[in-house]
Formats: C-alpha cells, sequence, structure tokens
C-alpha cells in the first residue's frame, strides 16, 4: 500500500485509483478522434454488444469476455463499414447495431440459466471492487492504446480532418477507421468488467468535449482531455469517499461539471475572436 | 513528355460520356462547365474515387488506385467546412497534408517541417500558422487546406472550386500560391471552377464540359476568339457557361 493521504488511505481506493486514472488518461486519447468523426456514443453503444457476447458465452458455458469482446469488435466493423458505405449514416448504423445487440443479449440471456446469478458482474463493475489483477489489465490496457495511437494517430487526424483527401493521398483509411472502432470495442469491454461502463464510454467523450472549448491546437486538445480526464478522476474518487457517493457516477459528474466552465471560458474567448473578418 | 493525366474516352453511369483529355506537366488547365455538366463526377473518376463504366484514367502512366507514389497527386476538395469544435491549427492542417509523401509510418524529419513551413508561406498565412483554422476567415480557411495539398510537394494539383465565394484578397493570394507552384516547382494544375477571372492570364488551357461531354479544349485566346472573356472582373464565362 502506498503512503497515501485520505480519501487514497485504503487498499480499495488505491486500487480505484490507479484503474481510474488508466482509463481516465487512456480513454480520452480514443475519444479524441470518436468525437470528431461523430461518434461519440459508440463507447455507450459497445455496451450493448458486450451484454450479447456475454449472453452468448453463458448459453454456450464458455469464458464470456472473449465472446464479448469478439462481439463487440465485430459490430465495431460492422458500423464502420455502413457507415463508409455511405447509404447509413453514423448514427442509424450505431442504432441498428446497438439495438439489434441488446436484442440479441436479450434473447439469449433468457435461454441462459445463469443470467441473474453472473451477468450483470460481467457488465457492470464498479471501480472500488477492483483486484490488483483487474488494476493491471486496465492499466496494460491503457498503455495499449497509448501505443497504437503513437503509431496511427497522425493519420487519424488527417481522415477526421478530410476523408476524401486522405483517401486520395493513399493513406490507409479504411484501416485506420476500422483500427479505431475496434480499439473502442477492446477498451470498453476490457475496463467496463472493471470500473463500470458508464465510466469507460464517459471518459471517451466528456473530457475531450470539455478540452476542445478552450483549446487552441489538436495537440493542446488531446493534452488537455487526458488531464482533465485523470484530474476528475482523483477528484471524483476522493469525493465518492468522502460523502458515501457511487464512484463512476460521481467522477462522470466532475467531468460534466469541468465541461460546463471550459465551455463558458471558451465561449468568452470565441467571442473575442469569432469577429475576425480578417482577410 | 508523357502526360501526368490522360483521361481516355471516359464514361460513367450518369454525368459523363466519352470523355478524352490529358494534362501535360507544368501545364496549368482549368475544367469549367455549367451546374450539372458532370465536373464533380469527372473528377471523382479522375481521382480514383470512382471507376468509369467505359474507358480509362491514367495518373502518371499508372490506374488512379494502382498509382504507389500518391504523393504526386495533390487535390483540394471543394470547400471544407472546418467543424466548429475542431481546434485544430493552421500548422496542424498542413502537416496532414505531408503525410501524403512521408507515408503514415515515418516520422517527420527537418526537411518535412522545413516543406511544411514552404506551404504555409506559399499561401501566405505564415502569421495565422499557430491560429485554429476554425477562427480564420472563409478564404484562409481555403488557402490552408491549399497548403496541406502542396506540402506533400505533388505534381499534379487538382483544385475543385477552390474560390467559390472567397473575399478578393484571398482570390488574389490563391492564384499566387497556385502560380508559384507551377513556376517553381514545375507541377500540373488541374483547377475545376466557375470563377477564372484571377488565373485568366496565367492558363494554358480551358476544358468545358457540357452535358457530361468536352464541349471546348483549348487555350484561353481560343475562349475569347469566340467572345468569352476571362477577365478580372468579367461575369461573362459564368454567364456564358449558364447559356450552354
Amino acid at each position: 500500500m502506498l503512503p497515501l493521504p485520505y480519501p487514497f488511505d485504503r487498499d480499495y481506493m488505491q486500487l480505484a485509483l490507479i484503474a481510474g486514472l488508466a482509463v481516465g488518461a487512456s480513454a480520452p486519447l480514443i475519444g479524441a478522434f470518436l468525437v470528431q468523426k461523430r461518434l461519440s456514443l459508440l463507447g455507450d453503444g459497445m455496451g450493448h454488444l458486450a451484454f450479447a457476447g456475454v449472453a452468448a458465452g453463458l448459453l454456450l458455458g464458455v469464458w464470456p469476455v472473449p465472446v464479448s469482446l469478439l462481439v463487440a469488435s465485430a459490430g465495431a466493423v460492422a458500423i464502420e463499414r455502413m457507415r463508409r458505405g455511405g447509404r447509413t449514416s453514423g448514427d442509424l448504423a450505431l442504432a441498428l447495431v446497438f439495438y439489434s445487440g441488446i436484442a440479441a443479449g436479450v434473447v439469449l440471456a433468457g435461454r441462459s440459466e445463469s443470467y441473474d446469478a453472473s451477468i450483470l458482474g460481467y457488465l457492470f463493475g464498479s471501480v472500488l471492487t477492483v483486484t490488483t489483477g483487474d488494476a493491471w489489465t486496465v492499466v496494460a490496457l491503457g498503455l495499449g492504446v497509448v501505443a497504437v495511437l503513437a503509431v496511427v494517430g497522425r493519420t487519424l487526424f488527417a481522415v477526421v480532418l478530410d476523408e476524401e483527401s486522405a483517401r486520395v493521398a493513399g493513406l490507409p483509411v479504411d484501416g485506420v477507421n476500422t483500427l479505431l472502432a475496434v480499439l473502442v470495442a477492446v477498451t470498453v469491454v476490457g475496463a467496463m468488467r472493471v470500473v463500470g461502463v458508464l465510466l469507460v464510454a464517459a471518459m471517451m467523450v466528456l473530457p475531450v468535449a470539455a478540452a476542445q472549448t478552450v483549446a487552441r491546437s489538436f495537440r493542446h486538445a488531446v493534452a488537455l482531455a487526458v488531464l482533465v480526464g485523470v484530474g476528475s478522476v482523483v477528484v471524483g474518487l476522493g469525493l465518492a469517499r468522502v460523502w458515501a457517493l457511487p464512484p463512476g457516477g460521481t467522477i462522470v459528474l466532475v467531468t460534466a461539471a469541468v465541461y460546463v466552465v471550459l465551455a463558458v471560458v471558451g465561449a468568452q474567448r470565441q467571442a473575442r475572436h469569432r469577429p475576425s473578418t480578417a482577410k | 513528355m508523357s502526360a501526368v493525366l490522360e483521361a481516355d474516352r471516359v464514361s460513367y453511369t450518369y454525368g459523363v460520356r466519352d470523355v478524352s483529355f490529358s494534362v501535360a506537366p507544368g501545364e496549368f488547365v482549368a475544367l469549367v462547365g455549367p451546374n450539372g455538366a458532370g465536373k464533380s463526377t469527372l473528377l471523382r473518376l479522375l481521382l480514383g474515387l470512382l471507376d468509369p463504366t467505359a474507358g480509362s484514367v491514367r495518373l502518371f502512366g499508372a490506374a488512379p488506385r494502382t498509382l504507389k507514389d500518391r504523393w504526386r497527386l495533390g487535390y483540394v476538395p471543394q470547400r471544407l467546412a472546418v467543424p466548429a469544435d475542431l481546434p485544430a491549427t493552421v500548422e496542424e492542417v498542413v502537416a496532414a497534408g505531408r503525410l501524403a509523401r512521408t507515408g503514415w509510418r515515418r516520422r517527420f524529419k527537418p526537411e518535412d517541417r522545413a516543406e511544411i513551413a514552404h506551404a504555409i508561406t506559399a499561401v501566405a498565412l505564415d502569421d495565422l500558422k499557430d491560429r485554429p483554422v476554425r477562427e480564420l476567415s472563409g478564404g484562409q480557411q481555403q488557402r490552408a487546406f491549399i497548403a496541406k495539398a502542396l506540402a506533400g510537394q505533388p505534381e499534379l494539383l487538382v483544385l475543385d472550386e477552390p474560390v467559390a465565394g472567397v473575399d478578393a484578397e484571398s482570390q488574389e493570394r490563391f492564384r499566387d500560391s497556385v502560380v508559384h507552384n507551377v513556376r517553381e516547382h514545375g507541377a500540373a494544375v488541374l483547377l475545376v471552377s466557375h470563377e477564372l477571372g484571377a488565373v485568366a492570364d496565367d492558363l494554358d488551357r480551358i476544358i468545358v464540359l457540357r452535358a457530361g461531354h468536352v464541349f471546348f479544349d483549348g487555350p484561353p485566346a481560343d475562349l475569347a476568339a469566340r467572345g468569352v472573356s476571362l477577365g478580372v472582373h468579367s461575369e461573362d464565362l459564368p454567364l456564358w457557361l449558364e447559356d450552354l
């Protein structure tokens, strides 16, 4: 146990802090691209698909985590392919896959005898029940996200800026889009069992939304989003301990509060710059 | 010298019929036509974003989708709307264009940084390079995207309606940057536009598309001989196109 002050003086709080910080630092890195691609709800929807995967795993009598990873990744790829095909808008593609996923989950879970006993445990973890192994799993996931984005981040930026030009330039547009979708699926499914789907999905979007209201560059926005994510985890976890609140929800509410503050600051700043009509 | 771009009897399901023309290295060509003439479809066929139903397109001697050195082709799409919530700076946007040259794996070297700076200078945005693009005027934003295409040092620059609706100063800056690209780097330019006034004196050829096929292909002087003016303040060309 580390010699940290209250409210992080207990083992379970320190493990929660490690897992929370890993999510708070890595999820916004993915979210920076998702938000620009208008796929902010992709993380949340992966939870729906994971539900179908867990139910299928339980019904088949196999370990549900890899099955839910497979189902969520397949769903992510399907959404990307529908969006790419141009016949389905991004939000409609999300809705189609997610409702089908949750419906399949309900049907499969209904056929499974262990529905009540174990399905919720796989889907809705809590950051306060994190074990040492869980915490390192989330840290490893976070490091994986950082490593992948360090390689493909510039290409993803070029794609969110202008997909058609990126395609003409010969960049692997379809490859990085699919990789991003799968990265979301792996991160959500891997971390939701540990810290809860609410925390993972929200950390992909809210810190980014907050940061880009005041950021002066994309690089600055990403760095600030990570800072907001990490800071919200520390403050939210602390408040949850002090006032005996649910930690996941408290962290997300802190992030939302940061968004409101930064949005006001950003609006004031934009009011100063927006009238610029200089040629 | 072989053509950088060749369209040979290109047709598409709708909009383009039996179109043939070529663009030589260093040539400055404008592609014009009234609304619905098939310009956008033809452009997508030339760039390899669509496959022709008949005929063939060659970019630097290769089919567009099999072209290996993609940096040789620079593309500026029709007026991009920069999302209001995207905080990218001019320099970040232009740097994204350099990926065409470096590929997605290689890190930028000092010479890449120098070319990015050079492209920003070519469109006269040095003073604004650290500003978020969303805070710039429409004309400045368009120049940033032209610099993005120039950052790859293309041998053929394709621009789709680059000055539509932008202010006069940005049109002038646009002309300077494109002419600089043609003269300093020897690059060819294919410009799709209704507004040729700013570049009227610099064009080598004009191709007029009507109802999906080539209606006119020749130097501006030949078009002028038909009584169509491309003068800086003239509205002759747009009016003439509307009457086609």
